[in-house]
């Protein structure tokens, strides 16, 4: 009996290995970024609206920030682009933006048809500091403390429920800024 | 005759027009190297280097903008005569052993590697089992 069923049995265990491993492909399409738990890479780059201007990684030093990279080719963008608001409207923290790869024009147009919560945007049109970030895709958005620590990195577009995580997630990080 | 040569002619022809598109699936563009050796490195690092957008891709097979930057950016850390050692280094510290499509040995990956060879021994024992039992029932 038990010599019968024996290939049956590793038949129906492929099976659930199978269906496991469905389960989990999307989870194993992201890849964690060894950035996590480092300081962000120092470089500078020219704000968008104002490209005279450099704005830095190292500027925010002393506070927690958002660093959310989008561009207008994106559409994952417009669909987090009103949780992105709701973090730069109620998160009480700088939420800049990563222009990745785009044009200015297209940006700037982008912008002022969808509207513009960010606090500042960089532009990387080059995509060369996308790199040292470990960008993979657009949108993601890193979570900075206070320290200039990279705490956590969301890869695709912010939900409710990813929302709400990374909000609670901001005000545990101002609570430690505040006692640092 | 020369009806024959005529037609060896057009297969001439043909090959000599498919040519350049056989074989090569590679998405490189022409990259204006020094050397042959240079040349060489350049496609054997993005063969073993994933793209991390299109995951089954290597940077060589990959028509993704970023796969394109990180080919300009491996060109750029090759034409500065960066070892190879230290062009990996580069894309590990920033996407992760993930990018390699050899993963290193560690003892993290010591599942990976010794995995199939623990599975071989399994089966030759297996075997080695199955066939005394059937003998000693002969």
């Amino acid at each position: 009996m038990i010599r019968l069923l024996t290939p049956l049995l590793a038949f129906l265990a492929l099976v659930a290995l199978l269906i496991v491993g469905m389960e989990s492909a999307e989870e194993r399409t992201l890849v964690d970024s060894p950035l996590v738990g480092r300081t962000i890479p120092s470089f500078s780059l020219p704000k968008l609206h104002y490209p005279d201007e450099i704005t830095s990684t190292q500027s925010q030093r002393g506070q927690v920030w958002v660093l959310n990279v989008w561009g207008s080719w994106c559409q994952s963008c417009r669909i987090e682009h009103p949780w992105i608001t709701e973090l730069a409207e109620n998160s009480g923290v700088p939420v800049v933006g990563f222009n990745w790869k785009d044009e200015r024009d297209n940006a700037l147009r982008w912008l002022s048809r969808f509207g513009d919560p960010w606090s500042w945007h960089m532009v990387d049109f080059e995509g060369r500091r996308a790199i040292d970030l470990g960008v993979y895709g657009a949108p993601e958005t890193f979570i900075i403390d206070h320290r200039g620590i990279i705490i956590h990195k969301h890869i695709g577009p912010i939900d409710q429920d990813s929302y709400e995580s990374l909000k609670a997630m901001i005000e545990k990080l101002k609570l430690e800024a505040q006692s640092a | 005759m020369s009806q024959l040569k005529h037609i060896c002619g057009i297969i001439a022809l043909t090959l000599s027009l498919l040519m350049p598109t056989l074989g090569s699936g590679s998405a490189i563009e022409p990259l204006p190297f020094r050397t042959e050796l240079e040349e060489i490195r350049f496609k054997a690092l993005a063969q073993e280097l994933r793209c991390t957008v299109c995951q089954n891709q290597s940077l060589a097979d990959s028509d993704a903008p970023l796969a394109q930057d990180l080919r300009r950016e491996l060109f750029m850390m090759i034409q500065d005569n960066r070892s190879d050692q230290e062009i990996r280094q580069f894309m590990v510290e920033r996407y992760g052993e993930f990018v390699l499509y050899r993963p290193p040995m560690a003892s993290h990956t010591a599942l990976l590697w010794g995995g199939p060879i623990v599975l071989l021994i399994a089966a030759l024992i297996a075997t080695v089992l199955v066939i005394r039992q059937r003998r000693a029932l002969l």
